[in-house]
This record gives structure tokens, sequence and C-alpha cells, in this order.
């Protein structure tokens, strides 16, 4: 899409103030007398702490205070972070401590934390802090800590088995004694990390005059901080507000709950002066969450007539030392994997293996990017073995839009089924195939391959679960000053959240989103709310703002009509007035302001309000919405290898996406080319990378690759919108999409690129050493 | 134990003479002595760009400088781009035209890279355009809306616009 096609799109809200480098980030806040932090990290993998010394550190001038676990352990009720989602698949509870105590886990784990005047001080004395580790054996890679004989993640434990569940449907040893072809075949998907340009940061105070703890964090889920703040530190929930600023991206680790966030807390308590802590670079490569690490081996049925039979298999996903969050990202995997085909028999086994390495939790695209690379590399197999086109293959065993609503004999982690709701497969495959030229391609890649240049296309399919329910709180208030004011617990980190519901409020509200504020993310404007991740807050933040601005629409026209003598059936709202509908005509001076409005339901004492009307104008609503709405698509991707240098160049990239009605065309591209840009560094670039000792290897931007503007090719944009009928506005998320399907079909390209080698690639990323390493083999063979 | 200088520098067109630490960053004294919050820090190892800052019309990454080497210099940041409380600079309103920030957390350094390109070669290609950003990392945009507000933005100016 080019910058015409966003004509019709209101520009961002958001917008003006970021460009005059006004945002408010975490960093940006400073408090009269406060203090800033840093963290005394583990630099082992495991280890047993064996003592601390912190008598120099704290001789030096400018200290406040060193914390360690005892000094803490006062200030809490519990000193773990219990936030795993509720499942009966664990076989060990590991919860992170506050601070570690007598063993540390992973590199970067939080042992002690200096607080002082500033943060050049803070890190000195953090220097200084000796910790006597006695170091003890580490796991590292997720295939091997399940082995006999492993190193115990955890001191004493019998195994490194988190958790192990079975999904699946169907009888798969039937199918496959009946199948005409089989194979087995092992993947393996790496870890990577979010890369928020914006590390995680937080801000607490304490004012003993009200008893009243703040903590403005960058955080995509202040409620479940919340949460889990009234539960360790004791306190209920009007003694503590937590508040998100401006928030320089997510991607998925910053709706965890960290330690951080709660020694913070404590540092505020203890010292009753606010305390800032803003996370580098290199803690956020060694302290904030990951994700990727899965290795499957797959077995798959099919016939001559190249329709899957059945797939069953094993899969291992490297979960980290702690539980963060769940055992949601290999569930997400495993459920997805199925995709948007027929597959009639499927079972795979999940194991969930502890590694002394920084916990797994989402990051964007949540356990759907490794089960859409698996899938989509077998239906290349398949087509080849039998010498068919690849996208033949996928079409045959496509699931058909006559076919929707399509339920999966799967369920969903909150125990729902799995319905496909909505969406055109085939015509997505069909869009991206001819945007890209897949049918006259062979013809380029012969002419190409005869002058000694290796090109090559691939294409995959998929569909993610966005819009996670139950809910998203939204409040719509229309003030005496007949503003708009929108409440919600959904978090803003750059997705034009606020646009987007500003947008939606004013469809209903008078059609002006210059009239509309929107707060997002603060405990203390909204009770009940959830958070942004999963692609979720257009789906269930939007839902509940259109239903309580119709709320607020209803009874404003009611109060009107009061106040007018008109019927409430013959006014419209226009801009910020109430006026007889078709604009004013005859009866120009019949008009009210929404400010009007709101005086006469706000109440004065000793009046009455109109009759029958109750007060205030707002409404709050949480519009349940159970079944995710599955956002679909298809990407096609053409690149050419240098079979010099392994180097890869991506020549093309077409992305055709499902997300149901586009609210705003503009924000949704957006998000569908950051995702793409981020699944296209799986692909290539974004490997984060252990030794033997689970000490980690790439813990800067040189070592650890983001993909930059010139390795970023042009990306053809193209929605198709089929409404989701699970939600009134018919939407689907967006957020993840782009990232899902890249490495499934960047890395067909290249195999299609080496095809005169008859390379076979199994694992993403690739690197251009790993690439030439595949063709010197070839080469060898050969 | 704090070892310090009194530095002047010019930032935005504003004399200031400052004491620091001869530690301190440019960044950090943008930020912290002069409240300049616009310039933002992503990596403090000067990969990611976000710091980008130009320094006697040259751009610099205020992370990787510390603030004693600015004394005397001139210093431009976002917060001096715009024109007025009511009009954007060029590159800002093609920015906001063509989605060119998500976040907002890179885009700083972005428009101060761009606003040095564009001084040095007022009609680049999209390559050019590319290349001029590629010590800037964005996680949000894809580049995409970017690299076509450069472009407009290097048209509008062309066409007198800001001037
Ligand atoms: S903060 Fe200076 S280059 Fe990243
Ligand atoms: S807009 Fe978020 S990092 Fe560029």
């Amino acid at each position: 899409m080019s910058g015409d096609a966003y004509a019709d799109a209101p520009k961002r809200l958001e917008d003006d103030p970021l460009l005059r480098g006004r945002g408010r980030f975490i960093d940006d806040i400073a408090l009269p007398g406060m203090l800033e932090a840093a963290f005394v990290r583990s630099p082992h993998a495991h280890a047993a702490i064996a003592g601390i010394d912190a008598e120099a550190a704290r001789a030096v001038p400018g200290v406040h205070a060193i914390l360690t676990r005892d000094d803490i352990l006062p200030y809490l009720e519990t000193e773990f972070l219990v936030v795993g989602l509720p499942s009966s698949a664990y076989k060990q509870q590991r919860d992170r401590p506050a601070l570690a105590g007598a063993e540390t886990v992973h590199v970067g784990e939080p042992i002690a934390v200096v607080i002082a005047d500033n943060r050049y001080i803070a890190e000195d004395a953090a220097q200084m802090v000796m910790v006597d580790y006695d170091i003890l054996p580490a796991a590292s890679d997720c295939r091997d800590s399940l082995a006999d004989g492993a190193p115990p993640v955890h001191a004493g434990a019998e195994d490194n088995l988190l958790a192990e569940f079975d999904i699946g449907y169907g009888d798969t040893d039937s199918a496959f004694a009946a199948a005409d072809h089989t194979f087995s075949e092992d993947f393996h998907i790496h870890r990577g990390g979010s890369h928020s340009m914006e590390c995680r940061g937080a801000v607490s105070a304490y004012d003993p005059a009200t008893d009243q703890l703040t903590l403005w964090v960058s955080s995509q889920m202040p409620h479940s901080t919340l949460r889990v703040l009234v539960d360790m530190l004791g306190r209920n929930e009007n003694q503590i507000r937590v508040a998100t600023p401006d928030i320089g991206g997510g991607f998925g680790p910053k709706l965890v709950v960290y330690p951080e966030d709660v020694v913070l807390c404590i540092a505020a308590l203890k010292l009753a002066r606010p305390v800032k802590w803003i996370e580098d670079r290199r803690e956020h490569f060694i302290a904030t969450t990951q994700e990727r690490d899965q290795s499957w081996t797959v077995d798959v049925a099919f016939g001559d007539d190249a329709l899957i039979k059945g797939i069953r298999g094993v899969m291992v996903h490297d979960h980290g030392a702690f539980t963060a969050r769940g055992i949601n990202l290999p569930q997400n995997s495993a459920e997805s994997l199925p995709g948007i085909y027929h597959v009639p028999h499927y079972r795979m086994n999940v194991k969930l293996a502890l590694t002394n390495k920084v916990p797994v939790t989402p990051v964007r695209g949540a356990g759907h990017p490794q089960a859409n690379f698996v899938l989509e590399r077998v239906f290349d197999r398949i087509a080849r073995e039998l010498g068919l086109d690849r996208n033949e293959v996928r079409l045959r065993n496509m699931i058909g839009p006559e076919e929707m609503p399509f339920e999966r004999p799967l369920k969903t982690r909150g125990g729902l089924p799995v319905t496909l709701d909505s969406g055109d497969y085939p015509k997505c495959q069909r869009t991206v195939a001819e945007r890209i030229g897949w049918d006259e391609f062979p013809g380029r890649q012969k002419a190409a391959h005869a002058d000694g240049r290796y090109i090559g296309i691939g294409l995959a399919n998929f569909v993610k679960g966005t819009g996670r329910g139950p809910f998203e709180a939204v409040t719509v208030r229309v003030g005496t000053s007949g503003r708009i004011h929108v409440y919600t617990g959904a978090t803003a980190m750059g997705q034009g959240t606020k646009t987007m519901l500003s947008q939606v409020v004013a469809e209903v509200l008078g059609g002006d989103i210059a009239n509309v504020t929107v707060t997002t993310g603060d405990t203390a404007a909204t009770a009940l709310g959830i958070g942004t991740s999963n692609s979720r807050s257009t789906v269930t933040a939007g839902t509940s703002a259109h239903v309580a601005a119709g709320k607020v629409r209803d009874k404003a026209l009611a109060v009107a009509s009061a106040l007018l003598d008109v019927p409430a059936a013959d006014l419209e709202i226009a801009g910020d007035e109430v006026r007889p509908k078709g604009g004013p005509g005859q009866i120009a001076n019949i008009k009210v302001t929404l400010g009007e409005i709101a005086h006469a339901v706000s109440g004065t004492p000793g009046y009455s309000l109109p009759a029958g009307i109750d007060a205030g104008m707002e409404a709050t609503e949480h519009v349940i919405l159970d079944s995710p709405a599955y956002a679909s698509g298809a990407v096609a991707a053409e690149v050419e290898v240098d079979v010099e240098t392994g180097g890869v160049r991506i020549l093309n990239y077409v992305i055709a996406l499902d997300s149901g009605r586009i609210i705003n065309p503009m924000i949704s591209a957006g998000q569908a080319l950051g995702g793409t840009a981020h699944g296209i560094g799986n692909s290539l670039f974004e490997r984060m990378a252990y030794d033997e000792n689970a000490q980690p290897l790439t813990t800067n931007f040189a070592d650890y690759l983001l993909i930059t503007a010139p390795e970023m090719p042009r990306v053809d944009v193209w929605f198709e919108e089929s409404p989701s009928p699970l939600n009134p506005l018919g939407v689907k998320g967006v957020g993840e999409n782009g990232v899902v399907p890249a490495p499934g079909a960047v890395i067909a390209a290249i195999e299609d690129a080496l095809s005169p080698f008859a390379v076979r690639i199994t694992q993403a990323p690739i690197s251009p050493p790993e690439i030439l390493a595949l063709i010197e083999a070839a080469r060898g063979q050969g | 134990m704090a070892d310090t200088r009194k530095i002047t520098c010019t930032v935005n067109g504003t004399e200031h003479s400052v004491e620091v630490e001869t530690r301190l960053t440019l960044a950090d004294m943008l930020r912290r002595e002069l409240n300049l919050t616009g310039t933002h820090l992503g990596c403090e190892h000067g990969v990611c760009g976000a710091c980008t800052v130009l320094v006697d019309g040259r751009s610099a990454r205020a992370c990787l400088m510390l603030a004693v080497q600015a004394d005397g210099a001139a210093v431009d940041t976002v917060e001096g781009l715009a024109p007025s409380e009511d009009a954007l600079h060029p590159l800002q309103d093609a920015f906001r035209d063509h989605h060119g920030l998500q976040c907002g957390f890179c885009t700083p350094g972005m428009l101060m890279t761009l606003k040095e390109l564009l001084a040095d070669n007022p009609d680049p290609s999209e390559d050019e355009v590319r290349v001029a950003i590629s010590g800037n990392l964005c996680r949000c945009t894809g580049y995409q809306g970017i690299v076509d507000a450069a472009l407009d933005a290097a048209q509008r100016l062309r066409n007198g616009e800001g001037s």
C-alpha cells in the first residue's frame, strides 16, 4: 500500500507530541527527590549463592541503600511471583523469587539492588557488591535438558520436565497404517527476543501521607502487575496504583510482571522517596523474557492425491528457568499446527523443558510462528515428493470458505472449541500467488539459473486466534466540558490504540475524533482491566467501546429529547451537539451541546434530574467475547541467494491479510509491516545464542541482529475483509499476523533458490554460514 | 569523587552553560540537565541510533559522546525541529502522513538522521534513504512508512515547504 491509500484513514492522534520529542516515556518521568536503581545480576547460568558482601558498595558516596533478599523479605507476604496460567499439565512449580536466595538459575537473574543518587553511582556500586558463587552445572539446550543425566536446572530436582501434555484428535495410528506415503522430519526454531526499542523500566513512589504506592511501568498489563503487587506486598488495591506512560514498543515481554517491579516498590516503601529503574539493552538481553526455541519431530501420512491423512509427533519447548507466564506457548503451537487445512487425524506430545536461561513467555506471534513453520515446510515436502506444485498441494488440503465456521475437535487453553469463524483462505493464497507472479516464476528462475543467479520463491498460509477474551474494560464518559473521555484497561504501545478507540467511539458519538481523549492502562482509571496482548485490543476494547458509546449516545438523545421537547428518534449527534436529524433546517436554534447535556445530568443539589433519566453521562462495558476471532492470510516471498557468500536478499514480498473489517487501513498496514520485519528477522537474522553452559553469547545489537532498512524489502500489503461474526464490529486482530508466516515463506524461497543443490532446510533462522554448509554438503554428495 | 567541568554549548539555538561531570554522556546532559527528553536511549552502545542528534550539523550518537566533547558546539535535537507550536517540519508532517512512526521511540533519531541526509542530498533515491537510516533501528514499522515519509519530505522541501 502507498501513502495514497491512507487518504481516508484519520491521522493518528498520538503522532504530534511524539514527533516533537514530547512523548512521556518511562525514562522521561522525573519526580522531586527521585533516586535511581541498578540491579546486581547473576553472571552464572547456575550457581549456589554462599554469601553477599555489600559493605564496600554501601560506603560509596551517594548510595542510599542496597537491598538483598534478606532486606526485602519483611515487606513481602510471599517472595514469589505466582503468575502461571492455570493448567493440570504442570509437574513442577517454578515461580520467580523477587530476588534470588540460595541459588541462581539463569544469567541476569536479579540478586540485589543498589539505590543511589543517580544511575552512574548506582552502577558503580553494583559492580562492588561481592557475591560468593559456587558454580553448578547448567542445562542449556532444551533438546538435551530432558535427557537422562542432564544437570538439574534447579538443584535437587529429579529432572527438568516442567510440564507435559498430549493434544490431538482422531486415530493417527490407523491413518498411518493405511496411508500411501509417510515421512518423518525434525525441525528446530530458535530463540529470539522482542527488542522493543524502549527497554523495560519503572518508577515507584510512596506517599506516607496518603499511604499510596504508585508504580509507573512500561507494561502491557498494568492490571496484572497490580494483582501481583497486592498478593506480594499485602496491600489492598486502593493503596496501589499502577499506570503506564507512553510505551516504546512491547511485542510480548512487557505483558509479564517482573521481579524488578516488585523490588522497586519495596525500595520506595522503605526509603519513602521515588525510585527509578531503567533497563539497559544488555539487561534486556539477559533479564527480559524471550521466546521460540522449539524442537519438533513430526511424522506425516499422506495419499497419492497429496491429501494429508494424519500428523503426529513430539515437540520439546524451551521454558527457561522459571514459569513467568504458563504453558500457553506450546499449547498455542500444538493447537494451531493444523492451521487452515484438513488434518483428519492429529496427535502431538508436548514436553516443556526447563533450561538455565531467562524465562520464556510470548514474543509477537506467541507459539504460532513455530507451528506455522513446521506445517508449511511439511506441505513443501509433500509437493516435492509427489512432484506437484506447492500451491496446488496446499489448495487441495485447504478448508474452504463454504465450510465456515469450521470446528476442529480441539480445545483452546480455556477449554473452548477451536472454531475458525471466518475467512477465505484459498482467495488469500491466490491473491499473493498472483501478486508475486507465481505461475510465471519457473521461467524466470530458469533464466536466472542460466545466468548463475539463484532466485527462489516461497509461500505460506497462516491463521491466528486473536482477540483473546474474556473482555476488555472500557468506560465512555461525556464531561460537562463536552469532551468525550474514554478509559480502558488496554494499553497503548505504539499500535495506535488511542486513535482506534477514538474512531470507534466517534463513529456513534458525533463523528469528531478530535473531541475524544483516551486514557489507557491506568488502574486508577479502570477497575477491571486486562491489558494488551494476543492482538486483542481492537477486538475486545473496540467492542466494549462500541457498545458503551452506543449507550451514552442513547442517553444523550434521551436527555436532549427532554431538554428540547423533540422525540429522541428525530434527533442526531453531529460534532459536539445534538440537533434534529438532517441538520438545522428551519429549526436552527433547536440544539443542545454534549456539554449542556452532561450538565443537565450531573446533578445540582436540591434540583431534580429530567424525568425518567438517571445521573451521569457515562457507560462502562466489559463485553464478553470468549471465542477468539481467527485472523488469517497468506504471504509469498521471492529471494536471491548468493551461493558464494550464503547471503540472502529478499527481492519481493507480498502479504494478504484477513483481519476482518479494517478500522484504520494505515494503522493496520503498519502493523502488518512491522510484524513482517520481525518475521524476516526470525528467518534470517535473529538468533539469541547461548554456549553449552547457558552463557548468553549475543548481548548487544552488534552480535544480535535486528533487520535494518536496506535488508527490508518493500512489502505489498493486501487486505481481504471477511468480517468476524463474533463481534459487532466484525474485526479480528492484526498486530501479530505479519510475523507468523514469514519464516515458512522465506525459508521455502531459499530452498527453492537452491533447488539445483536439492538442499532441505528445517530450521529458522538460517545464517549465511549455515547456507554455505548446506551447499557444500550437497556439492560433496553430487 | 565527581570530576566536573563547566561547558558552554548551543542547543537548538539557545546557549547553555552547564557544570557537568566529565563522565556524563551528551545524551544524559540533554535529558537530565536540560530536560530535553526527546533524545532517546535504545541501546547505549552506539548501534540503535535512537539517540542521534546533530553536532555542528553532523549526526552523532549522543550515547557515545561525552557532554564535555560538546563544549563550544552547536547541538540540534528533535525538540528544535518544528518551526512553531502550530506547524511541524516537513519531515515531521510526512512522518505523520505516511505512518512513519508507531511507538515513536526511534522517531527522534530517525528525524535527525534524515534531516542531515536531506541537507546533503535534497533528492535521494529510495536506496539512498534506506542506506542513510541503516544505522537507526525501528522495531515497529518495518521502515516502509519511514522511507516513504523521507522521500515525500524531500519532495516537499524541494517545493519550498518549510523554508
Ligand atoms: S542509544 Fe545511542 S545508538 Fe543506541
Ligand atoms: S516506531 Fe517504534 S521503534 Fe520505530
